[in-house]
């Protein structure tokens, strides 16, 4: 039963990201679309955790889940600093870019 | 399993599951209404406030029900899956902390960057009007375009 319930807040957690690819496309700013993959990947940490519990191997895949998040976290605050360091040139570009798609 | 504890295990065997139930139903619930907002909020500010909470909080929800679930499969000649669930709430706790952290890090990316919050003037027309996306992206883009302007005079 307990087995079942994973499956399915698994395949719930799967469902909710996709409406969050909807920010990933059309996101006016490209800062829109880093907030929109630092959701994303923290939701795929803790799905990796589920999916250990439903194949009943949670030792192992708690490892990548926990990878998963640091490397998450990093990268996100990398790509802030990046944006944030190239503004003059960034600001108006990439947001040009992201109306005309 | 000897009878003595199968008989001692029988209610708190429910009451664990109806517990990481109720967590990971809240969760879901809160990943919910991050992901509403992400999609429906008009500005960059406000989508991030959905996100930054929501996210953080659903996360911490869900890694606790399976903590609780791993937990409750415990048997001490497996002893080394304690080290899993300290593993599973070092997930929660990191993002506890990493989740605010890096929402605190964009938002001052955007700020330097210019991105200006929606306001009475500008925004009024998307939060009343009965059109969809469409028109809020146009505005948004008279928004993010006039900002530039802005910010021409600004930058030495």
């Amino acid at each position: 039963m307990m087995e079942t319930f994973f499956i399915c807040a698994g395949v719930a957690l799967l469902l909710m990201m996709v409406p969050v690819f909807y920010r990933i496309i059309v996101g006016p700013t490209a800062i829109d679309r880093i907030v929109a993959v630092n959701v994303i990947g923290t939701k795929t940490a803790v799905l990796l955790i589920i999916i250990g519990v439903i194949f009943d191997d949670v030792a192992m895949f708690v490892d990548f889940a926990l990878a998963y998040a640091l490397l998450n976290f990093i990268g996100s605050l990398a790509a802030a600093r990046y944006f944030n360091k190239t503004r003059p040139g960034y600001g108006s570009e990439t947001a040009g870019e992201g109306k005309t798609s | 399993m000897d009878p003595k504890q199968q008989g001692r295990g029988k209610r708190p065997d429910m009451f664990i599951n109806i517990l990481s139930i109720v967590l990971m139903a809240f969760g879901l619930l809160f990943f919910l209404g991050a992901v509403v907002g992400i999609v429906r909020f008009p500005d960059f500010y406000t989508r991030m406030h959905a996100a930054g909470k929501g996210d953080t909080l659903s996360t911490m929800l869900i890694t606790g029900a399976v903590a609780l679930q791993v937990l409750h499969h415990f048997d001490w000649s497996h002893w080394t899956s304690l080290f899993v669930v300290v593993k599973i709430m070092a997930i929660g706790v990191l993002i506890m902390l990493t989740g605010p952290t890096s929402t605190h890090a964009l938002m001052q990316a955007g700020f330097d960057d210019g991105i200006e919050p929606v306001t009475q003037k500008s925004g009024i027309r998307d939060l009343d009007g009965s059109s969809g996306g469409g028109d809020l992206s146009a505005t948004e883009e008279e928004r993010v375009s006039g900002n530039e302007d802005q910010h021409g005079s600004d930058i030495p």
